[in-house]
């Protein structure tokens, strides 16, 4: 594939005896937008963490804008655009939202080959990024005055900051209201549209059906689908993980 | 305040404390009291830097403390050994070349220990920091050349620079290192570098994911924090005169870095230094006034209370005020 942004290919992962990812094949193209669903305990969160350098596969390799991840650790690969939300949001809960946006920006993009923000320029992107995810008028506040749909979207800013080329936003709407979930998306779409290439982890099949253009099913640490949305959860093996025989 | 500018003042400070001091003070005892307390703000500071601004708890001080005090103990010997062993003659060592000597050699030894052991987190780290000042005492307490577990006797030189007792000169030296260690914290602070160890303290994977290099962050801390550690007990024969293992290692010395900022706020610099001169000052005085074995009985009485009234010290406790005294008004 001419537009491939990330290739992964047998990767495996074990935690001891227990088999957390096994054979997994996956190419992602650049501007997608993945939806990765599966059970919990499939491995959805394992495969994120492998491919971020969090974990280390024991097998398979993975390729990210042509170049191979194997062995490099978290900060290298986000340096080199892949960039993660967590399930659980983990704000940097001493600093100010500001300053939770300058970490990725002094460490990330001023680290890039070429690239040196100066104090004026992180600051205009620091209030750009907050106000992008509608967080401008608590940017000198402290994580821990946020609600929980800010603090998802505090995430997904420091993600962004990193100026990433792939987005992993793992379980980001996790215990949010109808309302919430529908600014989230808007918010991943808009990401999406400025042409960064997004995979959504979601457990929300409404969230992950309006906003994927393919979706990919794992079960107990295997891919069992891969295709256009409608198609996959169509798919019989799908049903019966999720409904049962 | 700006970097540069807090250095000057902090350099000015240090010097007019040095020169007060000369003028007013008479008694020698305020000398050896007043050492202590910097040699506090030193040891205290330098605990912060991987303690406070990175969250990795240390209980290794004493071995960096030991470590800066017995490189002084080998220099001083040097010329001794030089002379029997190869007929050299040199020159006795300067303190401020066992100063930066202790300093790189504790430096060193915060680099590998940091390297073997940041992969360990809370209070498996503080574990394996203990056990590192159990291996180096051991490791001394074996080393004839040094004295082993007898100890060893150093003279002072007849002659102190800069005027004045040797004491002084001591007191001088360790204003400088106090000065030097409170500016490196602050510049740390507010620098890159302090975000990115604030970035560590807050969430680990977090900052990796932000990309930060988590591990040469913590290697610089331990690296640095070690080094001071060194240097403030790199004076440390020429004020005991008589050093031993036993009293080196003292586990004084690691609950008291411990205590102090946790007592005068761990996110500032000034924390360290407030509880130093707070928890240092009230020490000496139950020294002279009871006894020297009340002060770890200070320590943890005042530790309980901290916990209870200001679990973020006294600058925590101040910043609170200051929040609620700005919303009200």
């Amino acid at each position: 594939m001419a537009d491939t942004l990330l290739e992964v290919t047998g990767l495996g992962k074990r935690f001891g005896g227990f088999v957390a990812l096994e054979g997994i094949d996956l190419t992602i193209a650049k501007g997608e937008r993945l939806g990765l669903i599966g059970p919990n305990g499939s491995g959805k969160s394992t495969l994120v963490n492998c491919l971020c350098g969090t974990l280390h596969n024991e097998s398979g390799t993975v390729v990210f804008a042509g170049k191979r991840l194997d062995g490099m650790i978290a900060h290298e690969r986000t340096r080199l655009g892949l960039a993660r939300s967590f399930q659980l949001p983990k704000p940097f809960h001493s600093m100010s939202l500001v300053d939770n946006i300058r970490v990725p920006l002094l460490y990330t993009v001023n680290a890039r080959h070429g690239h040196h923000l100066t104090d004026a320029a992180i600051a205009e992107r620091c209030e750009e990024l907050l106000t992008h995810v509608g967080l401008a008028d608590k940017a000198r506040r402290r994580p821990r005055d946020l609600t929980q749909v800010e603090m998802r979207k505090l995430e997904l800013a420091r993600a962004v900051a990193t100026q990433p080329t792939l987005l992993f936003a793992d379980e980001a709407m996790a215990g949010l209201s109808h309302s919430e979930i529908e600014e989230i998306i808007a918010v991943l779409l808009r990401l999406n549209g400025q042409g960064i290439t997004i995979v959504l982890i979601e457990h929300i099949m409404s969230a992950v059906m309006s906003f994927s253009t393919r979706l990919v099913v794992l079960v107990a640490g295997h891919k069992i689908a891969d295709g256009l949305p409608q198609e996959a959860i169509r798919n019989p093996e799908v049903e019966r993980a999720y409904l049962g025989e | 305040m700006r970097n540069s500018v807090f250095w000057l003042v902090i350099v000015a400070v240090g010097i007019a404390f040095v020169v007060v001091s000369r003028l007013y003070l008479t008694n020698e005892y305020f000398y050896f009291a007043g050492y202590v307390v910097l040699q506090y703000i030193v040891l205290s500071t330098a605990w912060n830097i991987l303690g406070g601004y990175t969250g990795y708890t240390n209980f290794g001080t004493g071995a960096f403390f030991a470590v800066g005090a017995y490189s002084s103990a080998v220099l001083h010997k040097l010329p001794q050994l030089l002379h029997s062993a190869f007929d050299l003659t040199i020159i006795p060592v300067p303190l401020p070349v066992m100063i930066v000597v202790g300093g790189l050699i504790s430096g060193l030894l915060g680099l590998g220990t940091g390297y073997l052991t940041l992969r360990l987190r809370g209070v498996f780290f503080a574990i394996a920091t203990l056990a590192l000042s159990i291996v180096v005492q051991t490791l001394i307490v074996n080393w004839d050349f040094v004295g082993g577990s007898r100890g060893i006797y150093i003279i002072r030189p007849a002659m102190a620079p800069l005027g004045g007792g040797y004491i002084e000169y001591l007191f001088t030296l360790m204003t400088a290192l106090s000065v030097l260690s409170v500016g490196i914290a602050r510049s740390i602070e507010g620098s890159r570098l302090g975000l990115g160890l604030a970035a560590i303290r807050d969430d680990e994977l977090a900052a990796e994911a932000s990309g930060v290099p988590t591990l040469r962050l913590k290697l610089i801390a331990t690296t640095m924090s070690g080094a001071l550690m060194g240097m403030a007990g790199a004076p440390l024969p020429y004020y005991v005169t008589y050093l031993d293992p036993a009293s080196s290692f003292n586990l004084a010395y690691a609950v008291n870095s411990v205590a102090m900022p946790v007592i005068g706020g761990m996110t500032s610099w000034i924390g360290p230094v407030i509880g130093a001169i707070l928890l240092g000052t009230i020490q000496q005085l139950a020294t002279v006034t009871i006894s020297s074995a009340l002060n770890l009985l200070i320590v943890g009485v005042l530790l309980i209370l901290f916990v209870i009234i200001a679990p973020n010290g006294i600058v925590g406790l101040v910043q609170g005020w200051r929040r609620k005294w700005e919303s009200d008004g």
